[in-house]
């Protein structure tokens, strides 16, 4: 749906029911990490792969295309939830509303030990609240298995908080297509020691 | 010689120990059969058709194509026929069709032993088992999908066994009786 004249002016986007807003146009973009990670997919048969991005019906074609399995679970629209949010008890901080941690992974990656041999995190880890990072990194590694692939990518540099955010479809497996998302904020850029 | 008679016994006596027959109350009122905007398939008189205003709790099985635009809480077995779920459509229940189109918000698994579509207004939090599957873009899903081939067995768990809705009750909103009489 089109934006009207007063969403035009207040900056208002096009929003579904999930508040997920995608643009049509995509951007080509191609990466040695993903065409090693679908060339790890490749050789193998009917895998479990995790996808945390937003519902794509391209990463769902071609992975199931393979023979393998995905387990889709938009992780930034659920950490972003307001029934999620709760009293900071970080001391001086306890009038700021944050993620209640527990309930986030009570509601999500709730799966089965070890049950995932390839995980796309995309570039989600980077937009993530704060609160929320380490407690989603040890789940997902709790949750692949030994010797699991993860992809995932990470901002070089600051772009600030109104960097806007792509979501990533698979277009080939040596291809990733862009699409600007929904309006989520860049929380931080993380160096190679972070990573 | 032709006056009219006034006289209690000339009268036709009303039945008296007669019992009326027992209608089941519903709660609900009738159905809405209008669905502005809504994906609807074309042969409406092939298909049966719950309407956005009827509340649902139970087992609902049929042998027929439906329409779904109202509420359910339970399970839904509609074996070799296709189920569409209306964009009012309130689900809480595991589905097994032959094919399932969403078009409204489905909480629970799908077993749609040829086709699973999701139009760009479902949202679907549940597990697909299916031999194809299309999702438009900006339908939300949360769940694995798994694609089987026909001669596969499914994985979805059983849900327990619930109590089913009576045939009378459907018949009494004035839509097709696709609901599953208990067999007591």
């Amino acid at each position: 749906m089109a934006p009207s004249f007063l969403d035009r002016i207040f900056g208002r986007g096009d929003k579904s029911a999930s508040g997920a807003a995608a643009s049509k146009e995509r951007i080509q973009r191609r990466s040695t990490g993903f065409q090693q990670f679908m060339k790890t997919v490749g050789r193998e048969e009917n895998i479990w792969v995790l996808d945390l991005g937003p519902t794509s019906p391209d990463n769902i074609k071609h992975i199931t295309e393979r023979g393998h399995r995905i387990y889709n679970e938009d992780l930034l629209s659920e950490a972003t939830r307001q029934d999620l949010k709760t009293k900071s008890t970080e001391p001086g901080k306890e009038n700021e509303l944050v993620v209640d941690v527990d309930r986030f992974l009570a509601e999500n990656l709730r799966h089965e030990r070890e049950q995932f041999d390839a995980v796309m995190a995309w570039d989600v880890t980077d937009y993530l609240p704060e609160e929320v990072v380490k407690a989603t990194i040890e789940r997902i590694h709790t949750i692949m298995k030994p010797g699991g692939i993860l992809l995932a990518f990470f901002h070089t540099r600051d772009a600030g908080p109104d960097a806007p955010y792509y979501r990533y479809n698979i277009g080939d497996p040596e291809t990733l297509e862009l699409q600007r998302g929904p309006e989520f904020k860049l929380q931080r850029v993380f160096n190679n020691r972070h990573i | 010689m032709w006056k009219s008679s006034n006289r209690e016994d000339d009268r036709v006596p009303a039945p008296t120990n007669v019992p009326s027959p027992s209608v089941p109350t519903i709660n609900a009122p009738l159905a809405d059969v209008t669905h502005p905007k809504a994906e609807v398939p074309q042969k409406m008189a092939d298909i049966a058709h719950i309407g956005k205003s009827v509340v649902i709790r139970g087992e609902l099985s049929g042998s027929e194509d439906l329409f779904l635009d109202g509420e359910v809480e339970g399970s839904i077995e509609l074996k070799g026929h296709s189920l569409t779920i209306g964009p009012n459509g309130r689900i809480k229940a595991n589905i097994h069709a032959q094919e399932v189109v969403i078009n409204g918000r489905v909480e629970g698994n799908i077993r749609g032993t040829d086709r699973v579509e999701l139009k760009k207004s479902a949202v679907l939090t549940g597990d697909i088992f299916t031999q194809r599957i299309v999702i438009e873009e900006g339908a939300f899903f949360k769940g694995a999908v798994d694609i089987q081939k026909a001669d596969a067995k499914p994985e979805i768990k059983p849900e327990p066994k619930k109590e089913a809705v009576p045939v009378a009750a459907a018949a009494a909103v004035g839509v097709a009786p696709v609901v599953h009489t208990p067999t007591a």
